[in-house]
């Protein structure tokens, strides 16, 4: 590391998830992480990037994180806001746009998505969560997927108890099969490093992890017998422009509650 | 022609027992005070349709006044679970809730179909999804010129729609602004409306990106300040994120959330501010 700058484990999951938006023209955002990083990215590798939010905001520009998909602040700051049937129809399901961004209760090794129903066990009902939102039709739809979440066997999972959204299904081919426009999710971004789909067999592998962090832990952290790239990369260290804007971010959005 | 009301009128005429009710405003503009008056009177056995049950209809099931829930996300958005939501569907208290569960798009275009009164519509949705497994409003159709096969979702009618507006003028007329969700989709697929208001003007100003919905296809417009909170009436309020994230631990639990809709609802005093 070239400095002493201290950083969370999030921090470095969101500043990786920013930067993989580097270069794109358009992202669907989710809320919570992905609008973390999305907000991060047009603060630091593509001040140009368009923000389309599900409650029908095209082009945000929010100065702070907002709490929900309908803050005030969203709307205000679009180029556009047009209606909800609009947004998923004519922009997501029209194709316009490059990277949709996801979170996930639970994710297997082929990226596929659950959010709806857990299981837990004989004699208990089923752990209700929110359900899908947006997001069977971002994966669809968008370009590519970009997936954030905390890394653990919680999250990560040998089989998820409901597919809620489709990633890769049970291997290559199977979107195409579908007639699914979109690459589907290309990085699941975490707090310990970065996985992405092997070309041959659509099964996310490690192929990076961040600073301090070792393959093992990211192993452990694993539901299923995680593969491993031949040479896994570091990931850069945040730099302290990164961390600052992010964290600017975050005061904004705890400061301003109404 | 839409009447004008008192909130408390218009809910008793146009809302009865076993209603569908559609209580649209995506984050913004959500008809928080028309449901308190539901539950101030204790109208039941409704089945809810929301695109984000929010904690608008958190509180409702919770008040055990619903039987069925259709609805395609059900968090609190940005702070975290419904708990009301999950205590019925995983415990069935106070009630047991029956579920007609959706995606965002699959919703907004059933609205559409309701609306455009058509029975279905088609979209490229729940693709490799386990959804329409538990649900028989999804199906597939093939495209008559391509064989392509699409999704179809099931119109919805719900009896009643309502939405919350900034403004109506003295006939009627309404008209919203900033984000607007899926609010004049849910009014035209109803058979019944009753919008809430900000204000009575003398005459509608056009807005940038402003809805206009005629007197003509509204039932009643009541005059509600405050009527959306804790969401919000862009031009007129803020969203209160604080309450959002105070209604986690309030809701937590059954005793503390029966207490807060005591206090808060049924002793009878405006919940506006």
């Amino acid at each position: 590391m070239t400095d002493s700058v201290e950083f969370s484990r999030d921090e470095l999951m969101e500043v990786n998830a920013a930067r993989a938006l580097a270069g794109a023209r358009s992202c669907f955002v989710g809320i919570g992480l992905p609008s973390t990083a999305a907000n991060l990215a047009r603060a630091t590798v593509n001040p140009e990037l368009v923000l389309i939010y599900e409650s029908g905001t095209i082009g945000s520009k929010p100065n702070r994180l907002p709490l929900s998909i309908g803050d005030g602040e969203l709307a205000e700051t679009a180029d556009a806001v047009v209606s909800v049937p609009e947004v998923f129809n004519y922009w997501l399901q029209g194709g316009r746009i490059d990277v949709g961004f996801l979170g996930a209760a639970q994710v297997d090794r082929y990226a596929n998505i659950n959010t709806t129903v857990v299981d837990r066990g004989p004699g208990r009902s089923e752990a209700r969560l929110p359900g899908a939102g947006g997001a069977p039709e971002i994966a669809a739809n968008c370009g590519e997927v970009l997936m954030v979440l905390r890394h653990s066997t919680r999250n990560f999972v040998k089989k998820i108890d409901f597919v809620t959204t489709l990633g890769h299904g049970s291997g290559p081919g199977d979107r195409a099969e579908l007639g699914l426009p979109g690459a589907g999710p290309v990085a699941v971004i975490t707090d310990l490093g970065i996985l992405r789909p092997d070309d041959s067999t659509a099964e996310l592998f490690l192929t990076e992890v961040h600073p301090g962090v070792t393959v093992e832990q990211v192993r452990a952290a694993t539901g299923w017998e995680l593969k491993v790239a031949d040479e896994v990369v570091t990931t850069e260290p945040p730099t302290s422009q990164e961390l600052t804007a992010l964290r600017a971010l975050k005061a904004a959005g705890r400061s301003t509650a109404v | 022609m839409a009447k004008h009301l008192t909130l408390q009128e218009a809910v008793a005429e146009l809302i009865h027992d076993g209603d569908t009710v559609a209580m649209e405003g995506f984050t913004h503009l959500i008809p928080y005070a028309a449901a308190h008056e539901i539950i101030r009177q204790r109208i039941t056995d409704l089945t809810l349709v929301r695109m984000t049950p929010d904690v608008i209809y958190d509180q409702l099931i919770g008040a055990g006044l619903v039987r069925k829930l259709i609805f395609s996300w059900g968090g609190n958005p940005g702070v975290g679970s419904l708990h009301r939501f999950r205590d019925a569907v995983e415990n069935g208290w106070p009630r047991p809730l029956e579920l007609d569960e959706h995606s965002h798009a699959g919703m907004a275009n059933r609205y559409v179909a309701g609306a455009s009164r058509l029975p279905f519509a088609v979209l490229r949705g729940y693709r490799g999804s386990d959804l329409p497994r538990r649900t028989d409003t999804v199906s597939t159709v093939a495209c008559p010129f391509t064989g392509e096969e699409l999704a179809a979702v099931a119109a919805l009618h719900p009896d009643v729609t309502v939405i919350h507006a900034q403004q109506a003028d003295t006939k009627g007329n309404v008209q919203l602004w900033g984000l607007t969700g899926v609010q004049k989709e849910a009014v035209l697929a109803a058979d019944r409306s009753l919008v809430t208001v900000e204000e009575i003007v003398d005459d509608l100003e056009l807005r940038p990106g402003g809805v206009i919905i005629p007197t003509w296809v509204i039932d009643a417009v009541a005059v509600v300040p405050g009527g959306a909170h804790p969401s919000y009436a862009a031009g007129y309020s803020v969203r209160d994120n604080d309450f959002y994230r105070s209604w986690d631990s309030i809701s937590r639990d059954r005793e503390a959330f029966t207490a807060w809709l005591e206090e808060n609802v049924l002793s009878g005093r405006a919940v506006s501010r």
